[in-house]
């Protein structure tokens, strides 16, 4: 079992804390000039996402977390599981749904997604930022209709529905940002 | 010429400080050398390097080997001025100060660097509480800070946590830190003391010195480290405990300088370094050589006096306003 001491802690670091696992987004160093010394640490659960301040006394050692990341093709879905692949080894890896997250809401057959392991396991999967969706469906926009703020719900091909433009028609692919999910403009196809 | 993209090189060796902060630090240093030459106190040197080191438990001293006649002998870098000054001052040099580098294994933080720049000073016929009324002088006259407030380790812990540190159970202790939303991970501090620098460190220092100075003073005899003790009367009737004749400064929640009314008995001060040993023993530390020569001269007599160490990085930290340490240091250790 691979263990860090309080002098190794640097942000970025996977660890392991109250059996999840975690990483270290700042470290801090306190020490009064006489006594004890401490690291004041942030750290960010990679299964929540929930950032919280732990202090571990100086010299103290934490458990490693077999953490990385990889891209990944983005194969299909049985309902239950998505499922997922290294495009250069073929090697396969099916993600939950709460590590999918916010993933399901855009994903679709084919994108390349980042793929987030923890003891070989998916544990987040992160989408581009900017993806390229189908409207499913859509009323046709009422020109002078004000009261929308010139706007209407669109449903894309994932099911997700998102505001767009009132000139978007049924069918159209669009760029969407998915850090906001807002639609960004038309694809170019 | 043509110049390619920037290396990494190309960026690493441009200092962290700026122009500006360069000559903050030499009017600071100047203005302290007319402090201490308006006040007849003499600047001296010693050495860096020494055959001995400290014993704190909390403290790593850095070292290295020198060639002697019989192969080689460790050196340790000074942590800080403390016991070669002592010699001076059994030797009769009279009130004495010093700027200096003083190193530290493994402290790297916002107000930490492992080589970093220290003013002490020793007043022969001063007690910690004349020594404060200097330090007092010296804080208003290069950071223009009014007088400061003095209070007693144990009314700080008081005022805030409700709680007597030097009575207060391990349990006590954990229990407030935990109400002061301290979260801490792994074992925590195995003793009394380790809770206290917790507390000192996580919920008290931050909303010290505010406005003007705090002169923290009356350690616990658990902590004296050099300093002398002093038996006091607690808070319920005929309760007498010892504190230790020590302050610390802190001017807006940085803590800035330490000082005692110095310890002189030798038997003491090596029951103290023995104990120190036991401890670094205990929790697997390295050992040190006790520096006999500093027992020496207190053996031949410390004249009566009190003595403090300033960290000068942080002092020009508040001066300036600068963030972090690495602000004012031309090379901070990453860039050494």
């Amino acid at each position: 079992m691979a263990t860090y001491t309080t002098s190794q802690f640097k942000s970025g670091l996977k660890v392991i804390l109250d059996n999840d696992p975690c990483s270290i987004i700042e470290n801090q160093f306190v020490k009064p000039g006489k006594g004890q010394a401490f690291s004041r640490v942030k750290l960010r659960n990679l299964l929540n996402g929930r950032v919280m301040e732990k202090t571990f006394k100086s010299g103290e050692s934490i458990e490693a977390a077999d953490v990385h990341e990889a891209p990944m093709q983005y194969l299909y879905t049985d309902g239950e599981k998505w499922h997922f692949m290294v495009t250069d080894t073929y090697e396969q890896h099916e993600a939950n749904e709460a590590a999918m997250g916010d993933a399901v809401k855009w994903i679709k057959e084919e994108d390349m997604c980042d793929v987030t392991l923890w003891n070989g396991r998916p544990i987040s999967v992160v989408v581009p930022m900017f993806v390229t969706l189908k409207v499913a469906q859509t009323d046709p926009g009422l020109k002078g209709d004000t009261s929308s703020g010139g706007n209407k719900p669109a449903t894309l091909e994932t099911g997700t529905v998102i505001r767009v433009p009132l000139f978007i028609q049924e069918g159209e692919v669009l760029k969407i940002d998915t850090r906001t999910g807002e639609y960004a403009s038309r694809a170019k196809e | 010429m043509h110049r390619g993209p920037k290396s990494n090189l190309d960026r690493l060796w441009q200092p962290s400080a700026s122009r500006w902060l360069l000559r903050q630090r030499a009017s600071l240093l100047a203005e302290i050398r007319s402090f201490f030459a308006a006040r007849e106190v003499l600047e001296v040197e010693t050495p860096l390097l020494a055959s001995a080191s400290v014993t704190d438990v909390h403290i790593r001293s850095l070292s290295s080997c020198l060639q002697a006649p019989d192969g080689w002998q460790r050196f340790y870098l000074q942590t800080s001025p403390e016991f070669a000054m002592k010699r001076l001052l059994a030797a009769g040099s009279g009130p004495i100060y010093q700027i200096c580098k003083a190193f530290r294994d493994g402290e790297d933080g916002p107000a930490h660097n492992p080589e970093f720049t220290m003013l002490e000073w020793y007043r022969p016929g001063f007690d910690h509480h004349r020594l404060m009324d200097e330090m007092d002088e010296l804080l208003a006259a290069v950071l223009g800070t009014p007088a400061a407030e003095r209070v007693t380790y144990r009314q700080t812990f008081e005022r805030r946590l409700g709680l007597d540190p030097h009575r207060a159970s391990i349990a006590q202790l954990q229990t407030a830190a935990s109400q002061a939303g301290v979260s801490l991970a792994g074992q925590g501090p195995e003793d009394r003391d380790g809770w206290l620098h917790l507390l000192m460190s996580h919920v008290l220092e931050p909303d010290l010195g505010r406005g003007r100075p705090t002169f923290l003073h009356d350690f616990p005899a658990s902590q004296a480290a050099l300093a002398r003790l002093r038996s006091v009367e607690g808070p319920c009737e005929g309760c007498v405990y010892e504190v230790a004749e020590r302050f610390e400064v802190y001017v807006e929640g940085v803590e800035l300088a330490n000082g005692f009314h110095e310890l002189a008995d030798a038997r003491e001060q090596r029951q103290r370094f023995v104990a120190d040993l036991e401890q670094r023993q205990a929790l697997g530390l390295e050992d040190v050589p006790i520096d006999e020569r500093l027992l020496a001269a207190l053996d031949a007599g410390l004249p009566d006096c009190a003595g403090v160490a300033l960290g000068v990085d942080r002092l020009l930290m508040l001066l300036t306003g600068a963030t972090e340490l690495r602000k004012v240091i031309s090379f901070p250790i990453n860039l050494a």
